[in-house]
C-alpha cells in the first residue's frame, strides 16, 4: 500500500468515472462466473456404473441416491440428488472408483418451489 | 434498570445475547462502579450445534465434513486435526508433498483469519479505514484459497490419508504473487501499529492478562504469545511438514490488546515466510495413501495450531467404520476463562475491544452445559416442556391453547 496523498486520491476519484462498475449483471442475463475448480451439481454418467452404492455412503448429508429401477442383470439406474441437502463437497465423486460421478461448475438453483430441488441428473 | 443498582452503587449491566458489537451472541454481565468494571460474568452457550453427537452417527469420511463445519474461518484446522488423529489410528503416514500442501493452506487460512481479526479489531475502536484495507486484502488471500481448493471457505483440501487438490504451476506462482503484494501491506499495517498515536493509546493497557495468569487460566495462541509465553504448537509439538520448516515464534511482553495485534501482525509474516519456504521446497510425490474404512481400536489426541491458538482432538475409535467419542477443544474455549480477568479493571468502553481481542468464535467453542442449582431440578420430556410453556404463558394472560403444534 503506497501513501495516499491529495493528488493521488484526486488522479482515482476521475479515472474512477471512467471504469466499468466492478460487478456484473446477473439477473435474468447470462450466468455467473466461478473458479474453474468450484465444486457444483455433480453430474452423472451411468454407463460404467455398477450400483456399488459407495458414493451414497460416503455422502455426509444422504443427498445422493442411486436408484435401479430394473433387475440386477438388466439395470436401469438413474441418479436423484437433492440441491437442498447437498453441500457440494463433492466426496462422492472422489468416492466413485468408476468415474462416473463428475463436478459441474452448474450453481445456479434458486427456485421458488421446494420440490424443485430434487433433481435426476 | 433500577433493581440492578445495589446498594453501594454498582450497576450490573447485561451485555447480549444479542448485541451490535459482536456478530455471534454471547451474554456478559459487566457490574460498573461508574465506569470502572470491577466484575464480568461470562456466559456463552447460546449455540450449541450437538456436532461431536452427529460424528458418533456418521462413519470417518462423512465425519470430515461435519468437523469441516465447526468454525467457518479455521474449517482447515480442524480437518488437519480430525484427519491427523484418523491417520494415527489407522497407522498410516501421509505422503509428503500432502503435508507441504496441508501447511500452505493452513498459513493462508491463517493469513486471512488475522487480517478478518485485525478488521474487526478496528471497527470496534472506530478506526474503519483500516478495516476496510484488512479486509480488501482479506479478500486477496480468499481468491487463492477459491483457485486452490474451489472454495472462499471450506476449502475441503484435507481428506483422511492425504490431500485432494493438487498444486501446480500455475498455482504456485499466483499464490507467490499474492504473498508479495501482501507482504508490502502488511509492512503498512505494522507501520501504523507501531507508530500511530491514536491506535497505540487506544489499545495500550487494555484487556491486560499477565504472564502468570496467562498461564494459571490456561490461554492459547496469540493471547497467550502476547503475554509473553512462546507457545506455538508448530515449534513446541511440531507436527506434519513443520518438522522441516523453520518457524519462528512470535512473542510480545505487553499482555495487553497492543501486544496481541502487535503478534498477529508479526504472525502474518511469519506465515508468508513459510508459504514461500514450502512453495519452493514442495517434494514431488502422490497425494493420498490408502486408509482402511474401519479403523483400528484406539484413542489419540491430537493437537494443531489453529489461527486462533491450540486445536485439540480427541478420537476414541471401537474398530468399526464409525468413530465412538469425537471431542474438539476450539481454541476460544481456552481463553475464555480468562476474559473475566482481562475485563476487570478496564472501562466499559473498553469491554467490546477487550472481548474481540481474543478472536472469539462462540460456536466452536459451546458445548452441551449442565446447569447444577440448589433447587428442585425436573427432567421433562417435549409434551411435559410444552405443557409447562403453555401455563407458563398463562399466567402472563396469553393463552396458547389454541395453537397447534406438531406432537414429536
Amino acid at each position: 500500500m503506497k501513501k495516499t496523498g491529495p493528488g493521488r486520491i484526486t488522479f482515482r476519484a476521475i479515472k474512477n468515472l471512467f471504469k466499468k462498475p466492478a460487478t456484473t449483471s446477473y439477473a435474468g442475463k447470462g450466468k455467473p462466473c466461478v473458479e474453474k475448480k468450484y465444486r457444483g451439481r455433480i453430474c452423472y454418467d451411468k454407463t460404467d456404473c455398477i450400483n456399488c452404492g459407495l458414493c451414497m455412503r460416503d455422502c455426509p448429508t444422504g443427498a445422493l441416491k442411486i436408484i435401479n429401477e430394473g433387475t440386477k442383470e438388466d439395470k436401469k439406474l438413474k441418479a436423484v440428488l437433492n440441491v437442498g441437502h447437498c453441500i457440494f463437497c463433492c466426496q462422492c465423486v472422489d468416492s466413485c472408483m468408476k468415474k462416473c460421478l463428475t463436478y459441474s461448475q452448474d450453481i445456479d438453483f434458486a427456485t421458488t418451489n421446494k420440490a424443485d430441488l430434487t433433481v435426476e441428473l | 434498570m433500577s433493581e440492578n443498582i445495589s446498594n453501594n452503587n454498582k450497576i450490573v449491566l447485561p451485555i447480549g445475547p444479542q448485541h451490535p458489537s459482536l456478530d455471534e451472541p454471547g451474554r456478559f454481565d459487566i457490574t460498573l462502579e461508574g465506569e470502572k468494571v470491577v466484575n464480568a460474568v461470562v456466559g456463552v452457550g447460546y449455540n450449541h450445534r450437538g456436532l461431536e453427537k452427529v460424528c458418533e452417527s456418521k462413519n470417518y469420511i462423512q465425519d470430515l465434513y461435519i468437523i469441516e463445519r465447526v468454525c467457518g474461518i479455521c474449517s482447515h484446522s480442524h480437518s488437519t486435526a480430525f484427519c491427523m488423529a484418523v491417520e494415527e489410528l489407522a497407522g498410516v503416514t501421509v505422503p509428503q508433498r500432502a503435508e507441504y500442501i496441508r501447511v500452505v493452506v493452513a498459513e493462508l487460512e491463517r493469513l486471512h483469519s488475522h487480517l478478518l481479526w485485525l478488521g474487526v479489531a478496528c471497527h470496534e475502536i472506530g478506526f474503519d479505514t483500516m478495516f476496510m484495507y484488512t479486509w480488501r486484502d482479506r479478500e486477496k488471500v480468499l481468491d487463492v484459497l477459491a483457485t486452490v481448493g474451489g472454495n472462499r471457505v471450506n476449502y475441503g483440501i484435507n481428506t483422511i490419508g492425504g490431500v485432494r487438490r493438487d498444486f501446480n504451476e500455475t498455482i504456485n506462482s499466483e499464490i507467490l504473487k499474492t504473498v508479495d503484494s501482501l507482504e508490502e501491506d502488511i509492512k503498512r499495517y505494522l507501520e501504523i501499529a507501531m507508530t500511530e498515536t491514536t491506535l497505540i493509546s487506544r489499545l495500550k493497557s487494555k484487556g491486560k492478562l499477565s504472564h502468570e495468569d496467562a498461564l494459571k487460566y490456561g490461554a492459547v495462541g496469540p493471547v497467550a504469545r502476547a503475554a509473553g509465553i512462546a507457545i506455538d504448537i508448530r515449534v513446541t509439538e511440531p507436527y506434519g511438514a513443520y518438522k522441516e520448516i523453520p518457524v519462528n515464534v512470535i512473542t510480545d511482553t505487553n499482555e495487553d490488546v497492543y501486544g496481541r495485534t502487535a503478534v498477529r501482525i508479526l504472525e502474518m509474516q511469519e506465515s508468508i515466510n513459510i508459504i514461500r519456504y514450502c512453495i519452493n521446497n514442495m517434494p514431488e510425490g502422490t497425494l493420498t495413501v490408502k486408509v482402511p474404512r474401519r479403523i483400528p481400536a484406539g484413542e489419540v489426541i491430537v493437537r494443531v495450531e489453529a489461527p486462533r491458538g491450540e486445536d485439540i482432538h480427541y478420537l476414541r475409535s471401537n474398530g468399526t467404520d464409525i468413530p465412538d467419542r469425537v471431542r474438539v477443544r476450539a481454541p476460544t474455549e481456552a481463553n475464555w476463562h480468562g476474559m473475566k480477568h482481562m475485563l476487570k479493571g478496564g472501562n466499559l468502553a473498553d469491554v467490546p475491544i477487550t472481548i474481540a481481542a481474543i478472536d472469539p468464535c462462540y460456536s466452536c467453542t459451546d458445548r452441551a452445559i449442565v446447569i447444577s442449582s440448589e433447587k428442585n431440578t425436573e427432567v421433562m420430556d417435549w409434551r411435559g416442556l410444552r405443557r409447562y410453556g403453555i401455563d407458563w404463558y398463562k399466567k402472563q394472560n396469553i393463552d396458547l391453547t389454541s395453537l397447534k403444534i406438531k406432537e414429536v
